[in-house]
């Protein structure tokens, strides 16, 4: 074992939990108003718009048929002109988060329908708005299944980053194909695959438990 | 109060048209508890969704009062509906609220105060008989209790007229009656209209005064209930009666009472 294994190890952990944190946060952020959008406009939806769903289902379906690696080659330009370089963790972020909206989207979309239509008559039948009906009653009737959801994006976004770490990027990726995989480091290799290991069974596991203590609570019995 | 002319409503799917409602018209009384009774395809959920317009007629019009609901803006519309509550088979009582959030969710959407709200609540909910349930989740409730939560969230905005869309169906003999009992009350207490729809008999001999049969669509009856019993005149009528008379015929054999 080298001893410059573990100041490599600290920065790579560090640049991963970075853009997966402000991926999945900017992510979330585009999302979350697509899957809105998906979910009022579609046929029986609250706000009926078939045309608008299909381009939109179109367009959501385009981003989500590339690979992940060709996305984020394809969307480095867009780095370029925001933060101005194609490397290093920050200008990962970029395509990171452009690219995993979509899929967050879809997500989204998933929890929300599955919002029994009973409840949803039963708040037009009370004179609720589009609007009321969306963070009134969707999203709180579908929370658990959101959390659910996230996580689940989460750690999908942490397999992106180490793609993205074979471009580029930064981070514990990075370092695997770099030191574990060019220079035959098996140390390296070892060290970030057992890192990216415990990084996705904690994030399942608060993930989990949020959920469950959101239905525990609702579905208690005593 | 209420009137319904003309109404008409039919659903088209790629390889079927269905006609859910075919020139139907019907008048309720103000005060009235109302019975819309039919086998299941004859139309009672779309008609009693005309009311409140969570189904859109394609012609005709609903007036309740002087109000033609059916020419109604979407905000009008609202408005409007914030005035009718309506209760379900199936209850569609929000899991994430509990029963104090369930009943004060019209309030809320009506733009009441959180302090009316706080106030209101509690009185309602005095009034269902569920004062003591007020912090619970739906999920820990009986059928019966949470159908008392749905009226109780039916009723919070003071509606002149509560629509009931098989409230009864998912409960067993006991509990049903409890509701309709219940019903009954507020119908005095409160002078609320109510209409209801339903495929079983015996909630139309508890508590209803008027009924209307429905069949493919069409209304093929019309009158008290008495004069349901006493001299049916309808298909439908005349077989849900026969049905019931059959089962109470093999009642008397089993039990040993007949002849």
């Amino acid at each position: 074992m080298n001893e410059d294994l573990l100041p490599l190890i600290l920065a790579g952990l560090q640049d991963t939990v970075y853009m997966v944190a402000l991926s999945a946060l900017i992510a979330a952020f585009l999302g979350f108003p697509i899957a809105v959008l998906l979910i009022v406009s579609e046929k029986g939806g609250i706000m009926e718009r078939p045309n608008l769903n299909r381009v939109l289902g179109a367009f959501v379906n385009l981003f989500r048929s590339f690979p992940t690696i060709i996305l984020i080659v394809v969307l480095l330009p867009l780095s370029r002109w925001i933060v101005g370089t194609t490397l290093g963790a920050t200008a990962a972020v970029v395509p990171l988060s452009i690219g995993s909206a979509p899929f967050l989207a879809r997500i989204i979309e998933n929890s929300l329908k599955e919002v029994e239509r009973g409840k949803i008559e039963a708040a037009r039948a009370m004179g609720a708005s589009p609007q009321t009906i969306v963070f009134k009653v969707m999203f709180p009737e579908a929370l658990p299944a959101l959390v659910r959801g996230i996580t689940l994006a989460i750690i999908t976004i942490t397999g992106f980053t180490a793609v993205a770490g074979a471009v580029g990027a930064g981070g514990l990726g990075s370092l695997a194909i770099r030191f574990g995989y060019m220079r035959y480091r098996n140390d390296v290799m070892f060290a970030t695959v057992a890192l990216l290991v415990v990084l996705v069974q904690l994030v399942q596991w608060c993930g989990d438990r949020a959920a469950r203590k959101i239905n525990s609570k609702r579905y208690r019995f005593d | 109060m209420i009137t319904v002319k003309h109404l008409y409503k039919t659903y088209v799917t790629a390889h079927t048209r269905v006609e859910a409602l075919q020139d139907v018209n019907l008048s309720v009384e103000k005060g009235d508890i109302f019975g819309i009774i039919g086998f299941s395809g004859a139309g009672k959920s779309t008609l009693i969704r005309c009311f409140n317009r969570l189904e859109e007629p394609d012609s005709g019009s609903v007036f309740i009062g002087e109000h033609e609901i059916t020419a109604l803006g979407k905000r009008e519309l609202r408005n409007a509906q914030r005035k009718m509550g309506m209760i379900f088979q199936q209850f569609n009582l929000f899991d994430s609220r509990t029963v104090f959030g369930n009943v004060s969710f019209p309030l809320e959407v009506a733009g009441v105060s959180r302090k009316a709200i706080a106030h209101r609540v509690p009185e309602i909910l005095e009034l269902v008989g569920l004062s003591d349930k007020i912090n619970f989740y739906p999920a820990q409730l009986s059928g019966g209790q949470m159908q008392r939560v749905g009226i109780a969230r039916a009723l919070a905005n003071e509606p002149d007229i509560l629509l009931s869309d098989e409230a009864t169906s998912a409960l067993d003999p006991q509990t049903t009656a409890s509701i309709l009992d219940l019903l009954r009350d507020l119908n005095r207490q409160l002078h609320l209209t109510i209409i209801l729809i339903t495929h079983e008999l015996d909630v139309l001999r508890y508590i209803c005064n008027n009924m209307a049969v429905l069949e493919n669509g069409r209304i093929v009856e019309q009158g008290s209930v008495e004069k349901f019993f006493l001299n049916p005149e309808s298909n439908t009528a005349r077989l849900f009666i026969k049905i019931t008379e059959s089962f109470q015929v093999n009642r008397m054999w089993k039990e040993g009472e007949g002849i």
